[in-house]
């Protein structure tokens, strides 16, 4: 089984911890003078998301976490997963609603996902930083104000809500950056 | 690099200490920083070279030191009086915001001192060096076991290590991982580096009568516990020197090496060559002294106001 020993820690590095895959966000070296070295590390658990923090005795090894990212396209839900594929071996994979998480209100049939494995299976998806989705209801537009100011709710066509300005109308298709979750601009047909 | 104002910073610096030392009457001097022998303590690794010749040393392993001690102490038996270095160490392993696998140290051993008196001109050296750069915020004075006492609410002589790791962890959220072999001393070493030093604040602060199994290289007083005559002076919250009144018992010097060794072999640690020729000028007589090596580049870093040793050198070690 792979392994990394404390002085292979890096930002970015996959390892397994209490059973979970992580991800090490910062890795600081401290030693007194003449006494032991420890590694104090900032860790993200891929399962769950949160930032925890933990002290490794240098010198110790830590299990290496078989965790890869890779580009797959989002082809369809079926309810219970989501699945994609990936554009050059056509290989599929099925991602559960855990795995899809807060992704579910961005994914667009045939965008280009980042999927993170974990021993294979997927473990978290990412959608693009920028999609393209199309109004499927939100009240009249006010012609004219392009303002931005002020604002309305709007559903687009994934069920997600976004904050929109008055002018938008149904059937406009938006560029949202869904990091933030924020309406960026309208999309040029 | 670092910018034009750090480097002259530097050289003002190390204008300072010179001066300080030449109205002291402390010598300067400059020994040699490859060894065939090497220092023994586990928690400190030494790079390792190859002579290639001409000579009888042809193929013999080398080592670059880790501070000027050893040689520095066999001129003090030699009859050099107070003496001081600035020179370049190197340590393996040792990289990150504080570390640099190779750094300056200003190390000085005054005789007829000890580590009480060298306390003293530590505070006055610093002052004097940072004169007009960085005012002292305080001078505080601690024995080791009052500081765990005071900032992590357990007396370190008394406490186990099951003590030890559940106050960590349900006082101080610190959970640590690869402790199981650890013992009492790595114990007190996480404590120290996770709860104590961000607690010491601004200022100048001395740390003093470690434990005999911290000792090093200094004196133990017997005592109920005994302790070492050892200190660490510790600046902003940033651990600048260590110093010793120095142990001068060749015998003792022997046995602690052995220990040491011991300690290498239990933790499959490289073992290194005892350095024979301390031991025979120990053996001569080491005039009765202390002794203490002082971080430049923490100094440096320190007197800039940067918050890592990155900020201050010309080139840090992943761009040398």
């Amino acid at each position: 089984m792979a392994s990394y020993s404390t002085n292979e820690f890096k930002g970015g590095l996959k390892i397994m911890l209490d059973g979970d895959p992580c991800a090490i966000i910062e890795n600081e070296f401290v030693k007194p003078g003449k006494g032991q070295a420890f590694n104090r590390v900032k860790i993200r658990n891929l399962k769950t998301g949160r930032v925890i923090e933990r002290t490794f005795k240098s010198g110790e090894s830590v299990e290496a976490a078989d965790v890869m990212d890779i580009d797959l396209q989002y082809l369809y839900s079926d309810g219970e997963f989501w699945h994609f594929m990936h554009p050059v071996s056509y290989e599929q994979q099925a991602a559960d609603a855990t795995a899809v998480g807060d992704a579910t209100q961005w994914l667009k049939e045939q965008d280009m996902c980042m999927v993170t494995l974990w021993n294979g299976t997927p473990l978290a998806v990412t959608p693009p930083n920028f999609v393209y989705l199309a109004v499927t209801e939100t009240d009249p537009g006010v012609r004219g104000d392009t303002s931005g100011g002020g604002g309305k709710p709007a559903t687009l066509e994934t069920g997600a809500v976004v904050r929109v300005p008055l002018f938008i109308e149904i059937g406009d298709v938006l560029k949202i950056d869904t990091r933030s979750g924020e309406y960026v601009s309208r999309a040029r047909e | 690099m670092a910018a034009p104002d750090v480097l002259r910073l530097r050289a003002r610096l190390l204008r300072r200490i010179r001066t300080f030392f030449d109205h002291a009457g402390v010598l300067e001097v400059d020994t040699p920083a490859l060894s065939t022998a090497a220092v023994t303590t586990p928690q400190i690794a030494s790079f390792g070279t190859a002579w290639q010749g001409p000579g009888p040393l042809h193929g013999q392993r080398l080592y670059l030191h880790t501070s000027p001690e050893f040689a520095m102490k066999r001129l003090l038996a030699a009859g050099s009086g107070s003496i001081y270095q600035l020179c370049k160490v190197f340590r393996d392993g040792e990289s990150g915001c504080l570390h640099n696998p190779e750094f300056t140290l200003l190390e000085w051993y005054r005789t007829g001192y000890d580590h009480l008196d060298l306390m003293d001109e530590v505070e006055r050296l610093l002052t004097r060096v940072l004169e007009g750069i960085l005012p002292l915020a305080g001078v505080h004075h601690w024995a080791w076991r009052d500081l765990f006492i005071e900032f992590a609410g357990l007396d370190p002589f008394q406490a186990g290590i099951d003590e030890f790791a559940s106050l960590l962890e349900a006082k101080h959220a610190v959970v640590p991982i690869g402790m199981q072999e650890a013992g009492l001393d790595d114990w007190r070493d996480l404590v120290m580096t996770h709860v104590i030093e961000p607690r010491l604040g601004t200022g100048l602060v001395f740390v003093r009568d470690y434990p005999a199994s911290q000792a090093a290289l200094a004196r133990i007083r017997p005592g109920d516990p005994p302790v070492a005559s050892r200190f660490e002076a510790y600046l902003n919250g940033v651990e600048l020197a260590n110093g010793f009144h120095e142990l001068a018992d060749p015998g003792e010097q022997r046995r602690r090496f052995e220990v040491e060794l011991m300690q290498r072999a239990q933790g499959h640690l490289p073992l290194v060559p005892v350095d024979e020729r301390l031991l025979h000028a120990l053996s001569s007589g080491l005039p009765d002294c202390a002794g203490v090596a002082l971080g430049l580049d923490r100094l440096l870093m320190l007197a800039c106001g940067a918050s890592c040793l990155s900020d201050v050198l010309a080139f840090p070690f992943e761009r040398a």
